[in-house]
């Protein structure tokens, strides 16, 4: 394959999978935990290499995954303390990212990782690190991780898909039949971990919030049903993928960045455009009352 | 070691940047009050990284770095993201956190786009815009420090004189509306002064970190005290506080990088106040629920034993009990039982006038009939709650009798007799020690509940 259809292919997959993570953050109300745990996994990644010394995916997705757990434990211990909940994210990231900067700069000749590069990306390295397994090149290790990393996502989603719904839309009901909603919330805070993390390489900590959030939004806008928005957001993922691969390949300019803009352009045209959601239907649906009762 | 820090103090440079981190930990923590109260602490994280577009616009059309241009540009595009999220939330289904989130990742893309643009740009200025992402509060010149601190003091200057029109605003938006106030103005300026307190904290400790020192201090502050007036205070304190730990700190070890310094110092006094601040902190708190538990618990054993010696005595049965009955009529833990009748003994309010059996004495039946009137009263509250809505009783406060005006205390006697829950064992019965049977209770009871009937 070539060295741009891999840039594509990893794009893409990261459009599918936050795209698909994303819609459950939106419709629980949590996207800023998303944007909290973004920051965090950075300290995640750093105690793991400094715990194994292997900048090796698995271990990152472990430190990963345990951090953003307790970014989202942390969060609820001071939230069920009487701290209002945005202010607890807020403490709780900034502290957890601080941590990690700190740790990163002190060992900064150690870690093969700079900060720059964990917050905005290099999605242009990719084809160059690949995978090799008995000498042969099986093609970039972050196609093969973000591609577990999907298919865990997808078996969860699929095992525990009327859980997660049920206790999306109506906690208090899905704790009255008896759903573990907290086990689902863990659950699922630990599927953004490990997304995040897993993107975290092609397009930064910072933009996998976009990522994450700006497809379900948009996807929410077009459709009442949940699976169908799974569908579009995943589709919105991958057009802001190559999209954004094809804007930065025009005006050079950073592939992980026009990917945010292309994102964000996509929103702005339905904000303005879905049929039942958007501004101009909504306008026309006023104007045709007001026409009816002055006629 | 105190050499070393007043050699480092001595440092010129560190004086400037302490200067600097002092006063923009004052700003921000003051600024930060007003977000956190109007639950908006995250808009400073939306609007520092929404600054960067505007800020790398201005340096796109300016050509050279200056901070005042920054100022401009971050401010312009900070109050655009705003007024973006705004929009998102006032007409679409899309809520707040969602939206936030949204703009603030959007914007902060198209700001590395915009990035990678300047660097291409073969401007040997741009070095150093990658500060404004991470902060590099050890690399600021005097010039930056002095740009810094006239901002900051007018911020400060402005939050003062419009002190009273910001607090109404904050607390009470429809009313600050009602009374006149230019509302939308105040919520604009606010958010020009939190955008402005942000970007000239971008320099120093950079745009994730100084969404931190907007919430971190405030929150901290919140612990300390319920006033406005004095939470700024105290918030500007912390903000400086950390400041001042951050940069002595970073300074006097090599690889240390000063903005995370200052905020996980304020990250410490945050813990402090969360465990230590008087009422709101956790000790306090337990302390404070620990001798409410100590308290009902030793209330509920009374009560218990009255209740008992109730029954007992319309059945002209003995007024000793078994630890084994308590625990059958009102669940508790064995072990706290057991704790509570030997403090009640020490007290004179128990005796044991056999093995293993229990009985009040004269002075614990009193105490104990005062408590089980009072609950039983509590009962008839909570029965016909609707009814005396009038008593207005906070949900935290505790139910005391004799705080209750007469004439609703007597409505309230009469309910009980009418549910038969008049306590109906007289204490001064226990000193006698004899059994006790009140047939004129009973029968007025009866009376009563006859009337009850008739007049409804």
């Amino acid at each position: 394959m070539s060295y741009g259809a891999w840039i594509i292919l990893t794009g893409s997959l990261v459009g599918v999978t936050c795209g698909i993570v994303g819609c459950f953050l939106i419709l629980r109300k949590m996207a800023m935990l998303a944007d909290a745990i973004s920051h965090t996994v950075l300290l995640g990644i750093v105690l793991a290499y400094l715990v194994s010394h292997s900048l090796e995916g698995i271990y990152m997705l472990v430190g990963a995954g345990i951090i953003g757990l307790l970014t989202a434990f942390l969060v609820q211990v001071l939230h069920s303390s009487g701290v209002q909940s945005d202010a607890a994210i807020g403490v709780v990231f900034t502290s957890l990212f601080a941590f990690g900067v700190i740790l990163l700069s002190a060992f900064a000749g150690k870690v093969h990782l700079d900060v720059n590069h964990a917050l905005m990306g290099e999605i242009t390295f990719i084809p160059w690190n690949t995978l090799t397994v008995g000498g042969r090149d099986l093609g970039p290790s972050a196609v093969w991780m973000l591609g577990s990393v999907l298919l865990i996502n997808l078996v969860v989603i699929v095992l525990f898909y009327k859980e997660i719904k049920i206790s999306s839309f109506d906690p208090a009901m899905a704790s009255a039949i008896g759903i573990p909603v907290m086990f689902i919330h863990y659950l699922l805070m630990s599927m953004v971990s490990i997304t995040t993390v897993a993107s975290f390489d092609s397009v930064g900590a910072i933009l996998v919030v976009a990522m994450l959030i700006v497809p379900g939004a948009t996807a929410y806008l077009l459709t009442d049903r949940l699976l169908v928005m799974l569908f579009i957001s995943a589709g919105i993922g991958v057009l802001s993928a190559v999209g954004g691969y094809y804007a930065a390949l025009a005006w050079n300019i950073s592939i992980s960045g026009s990917m945010a803009s292309i994102a964000g352009l996509l929103f702005a045209i339905t904000f303005v455009l879905s049929p039942r959601h958007g501004l101009l239907s909504k306008l026309l649906a006023r104007r045709s009352i007001v026409a009816e009762q002055s006629s | 070691m105190w050499t070393e820090l007043l050699l480092t103090l001595q440092d010129a440079n560190t004086q400037w940047v302490l200067f600097g981190s002092i006063l923009l930990g004052i700003a921000s923590g003051v600024l930060g009050s007003f977000a956190l109260l109007r639950k908006q602490s995250l808009i400073g994280d939306a609007m520092a990284h929404a600054a960067l577009p505007g800020i790398c616009l201005a340096f796109l059309l300016y050509g050279t770095k200056s901070i005042g241009w920054f100022l401009v540009g971050a401010a312009l595009s900070g109050l655009l993201a705003t007024y973006f999220i705004q929009a998102i939330i006032n007409h679409s289904r899309i809520k707040e956190d969602t939206a936030i989130g949204l703009v603030l990742s959007v914007f902060f893309g198209f700001g590395i786009v915009l990035l990678t643009k300047i660097a291409q740009s073969e401007n040997g200025n741009q070095s150093g815009l990658d500060d404004f992402i991470f902060g590099q509060a050890a690399s600021l010149v005097g010039n930056d420090v002095k740009v810094i601190s006239g901002v900051a003091i007018v911020l400060l200057i402005i939050t003062f004189l419009l002190f009273k029109e910001l607090k109404l605003f904050t607390f009470d938006r429809q009313f600050a509306k009602g009374i006149g106030l230019p509302t939308s103005f105040l919520n604009a300026l606010l958010m020009t002064l939190i955008v402005s307190a942000v970007v000239i904290g971008l320099q120093a400790v950079g745009v994730i970190l100084m969404a931190a020192m907007l919430i971190t201090p405030a929150i901290s502050a919140r612990y300390w005290t319920d006033r406005l007036d004095r939470m700024v205070i105290v918030a500007g304190t912390i903000g400086a506080l950390s400041g001042i730990l951050g940069t002595i700190l970073s300074s006097m070890a090599s690889r240390l990088p000063t903005g995370p310094v200052i905020v996980l110092s304020a990250t410490m006094i945050f813990l402090i106040s969360l465990i230590l601040a008087p009422n709101r902190g956790l000790v306090s708190k337990g302390l404070k629920l620990y001798k409410i538990r100590k308290k009902v618990a030793r209330e509920s054993v009374l009560q218990t034993m009255y209740d008992l010696s109730e029954e007992a005595s319309q059945s002209d049965q003995g007024l000793s009990f078994s630890r084994d009955q308590l625990i059958n009529r009102r669940k508790m833990a064995g072990r706290t039982l057991d704790s509570n009748l030997q403090r009640l003994k020490r007290e004179g309010h128990l005796l044991m006038p056999s093995e293993a059996k229990w009985r009040l004495t004269g002075n614990g039946a009193k105490e104990a009939y005062d408590i089980t009137f009072n609950n039983r009263l509590f009962e008839m509250y909570t029965m016909y709650e609707m009814k005396f809505a009038h008593l207005q009783l906070a949900a935290n406060e505790t139910w005391q009798y004799e705080a209750i005006p007469k004439s609703t205390l007597e409505e309230l006697k009469q309910l009980m007799a009418v549910h038969e829950r008049t306590p109906k064992l007289d204490p001064s019965h226990f000193e006698k020690g004899g059994k006790y049977y009140s047939s004129r209770t009973q029968s007025s009871t009866e009376k009563q509940r006859k009337k009850e009937v008739k007049s409804s």
